[in-house]
């Protein structure tokens, strides 16, 4: 299995921090069918980044762009959890000895079970550490 | 290329020796004015406390209200029989500003002009369109006479009727454009839709507004001309009192009949080449209205070098108006600055806002920037990073700490004319 698919798109959406502009993205998401898996929003001062996984990520990003909105596609990774006491320990654990820093993270548990969703300093890196540490990484076609 | 190169090139000492002289004399011709009379008497000046040009900061300023005061005639120094011609400017509130001109002051006015003209390449072979005003307004027959005392082949078209000002550019080749900055990129527009082709053109002379460098650019590109930059007004004559030489970077005003200084709005102090602030003129070879220390309102710097072109120092294109001049915590700040510092930062984009309040009794200055969307690259940290880069550049520029927030691509105002980027909300507190 290439290290390609397991690279997933996460889009970003550059927002200022006031009423309204979450709802203005997930309505414009609404009218165009796509579903959002998985999604966080980052504040800094005064402004703040929603990251989003998407099924359909180059419709979103066309139909955001199309509105104005400053969008983005990041490269990010999900990794199978169990979803018990301990889980996340040994996501992190494994790539802590992989020397990978997280840059930022957000997950997210259902009947699925739990999935963390990463962005690191060295995604290749973090395919290798990750597989070779035995845990599961969903590949990118089953959500986009 | 000189149009009087002994005056133009006048060597710093002769220079302020004829400064120092016609001072004296300009001095002397005030005291027919009965403003001048009054406001000399109360400030305990008599015309010979004048000895050197340094004394010219005890003589008190005069305002443009004052002018408007003087309504109509009241700043004439000679009788109005000598008085051959009177221009106007709008009063955009109450009363124009008359202006009035003898033989000799139109005379003066249009060699001025041919300074300019000849110093950025014009001779009597061009054949110039001079598409301004030719009304009350000083900028069209100002130009007029200059351009015949060079011996040009002139075009009085004035404004308006903008295709049969392109016809006449074609069918009789004209080399040399005056007009706003503003009907310039009109003209080239419509010359676009009706598919004519300017090549005759070769100079553009553009004032009456200010305009940037990325306007000169486009000017010029769609012109086909080298865009100088003109500086005038009325009071002054008109337009021909600084101008841009061929090295364009800067606009030599004529030392010899403008004694210039570069003061702080506030407080009247006077600056130091190299400062930012008002400029203030004194005429030195008006006869029908001689000013003494006339505050323009515009805002601009004395350079501290010297132009290879030979000529005495230059003033900045000007950078705005002291009206619009902020003071945040005792600090000067234009509205141009920030316009100049966001230029220079890719990462965002040039329009902006600018909001003051006081805070605790504090002045606190925030900035809304637009980022630029080709360098959003979806990561928070890249964000904080260009709000902090704009801060510290504005800092650095200012003097000043404020506080920059990145707003979203085309989300501030676009003005199309006069643009009000400032809302001062400190009044709102007290």
């Amino acid at each position: 299995m290439g290290v390609d698919s397991f690279v997933i798109k996460q889009i970003s959406v550059f927002s200022e921090n006031k009423p309204g502009r979450l709802a203005a993205i997930a309505k414009a998401l609404q009218e165009e069918k796509i579903n959002i898996l998985a999604f966080s929003i980052a504040e800094a001062d005064g402004f703040g980044v929603v990251r989003a996984l998407v099924d359909k990520p180059q419709r979103a990003h066309e139909k955001l762009g199309k509105m104005g909105f400053n969008v983005a596609f990041t490269d990010v990774i999900a990794v199978q959890m169990k979803d018990e006491p301990g889980g996340l320990y040994e996501i992190a654990k494994i790539l802590g000895q992989g020397g990978i820093n997280i840059e930022y993270a957000y997950a997210y548990s259902g009947k699925g079970g739990a999935v963390l969703i990463l962005r690191v300093d060295n995604t290749e890196a973090a395919i290798a550490a990750i597989q070779k540490g035995g845990a599961k990484l969903l590949e990118s076609s089953l959500f986009q | 290329m000189f149009w009087n190169e002994k005056v133009e090139t006048l060597p710093e000492k002769d220079l302020q020796s004829l400064q120092l002289r016609r001072l004296k004399k300009t001095l002397s011709q005030v005291e027919n004015v009965e403003f001048y009379r009054k406001k000399l008497k109360n400030a305990g000046i008599r015309p010979r406390d004048v000895r050197t040009l340094d004394d010219l900061s005890k003589l008190p300023f005069t305002r443009k209200q004052d002018l408007r005061d003087g309504y109509p005639f009241g700043f004439f120094a000679v009788p109005l029989r000598k008085v051959v011609r009177i221009h106007t400017t709008s009063g955009t509130t109450g009363k124009p500003t008359v202006v009035g001109y003898t033989k000799k002051d139109l005379r003066t006015w249009a060699d001025l002009i041919a300074r300019n003209m000849t110093m950025v390449g014009l001779t009597d072979r061009d054949i110039f369109q001079n598409m301004v005003n030719y009304g009350m307004f000083t900028g069209g027959l100002g130009f007029h006479y200059g351009a015949e005392l060079i011996g040009m082949t002139v075009i009085p078209s004035a404004t308006g009727n903008t295709r049969r000002q392109i016809e006449m550019i074609r069918d009789f080749g004209v080399t040399a454009i005056h007009c706003t900055p503003s009907y310039a990129l009109h003209l080239a527009e419509v010359a676009e839709e009706v598919d004519t082709h300017l090549d005759s053109l070769t100079t553009g002379l553009f004032g009456a507004e200010p305009w940037s460098e990325p306007m000169r650019k486009e000017l010029e590109r769609k012109l086909g001309v080298t865009a100088y930059d003109s500086y005038g007004l009325s009071e002054l004559y008109g337009p021909g009192v600084a101008f841009e030489c061929p090295e364009r970077d800067g606009l030599h005003i004529w030392h010899d009949c403008y004694l210039v200084e570069i003061i702080d709005p506030v407080t009247g102090e006077v600056l130091g080449e190299g400062e930012r602030g008002e400029l203030v003129v004194t005429p030195l070879v008006k006869e029908a209205m001689p000013l003494i220390r006339y505050r323009t309102g515009d805002i601009t710097m004395l350079y501290e070098d010297d132009c290879p072109c030979g000529r005495a120092k230059k003033i900045a294109r000007i950078m705005g108006r002291s009206d619009d001049m902020l003071v945040i915590r005792g600090i000067n700040v234009f509205p141009s600055q920030i316009e100049h510092v966001l230029l220079g930062i890719p990462e965002v984009g040039n329009q902006f806002m600018v909001y003051v309040d006081r805070v605790n009794h504090l002045d606190e200055m925030t900035i809304d920037v637009e980022i630029n969307r080709n360098f959003f690259s979806g990561e928070l940290q890249d964000l904080a990073r260009i709000q902090k880069k704009v801060a510290k550049e504005l800092r650095d520029a200012l003097d000043l700490r404020t506080t920059v927030r990145l707003v979203e691509p085309g989300s501030l105002p676009r003005f199309e004319g006069k643009a009000k980027r400032v809302i001062d909300r400190r009044g709102d507190t007290l």
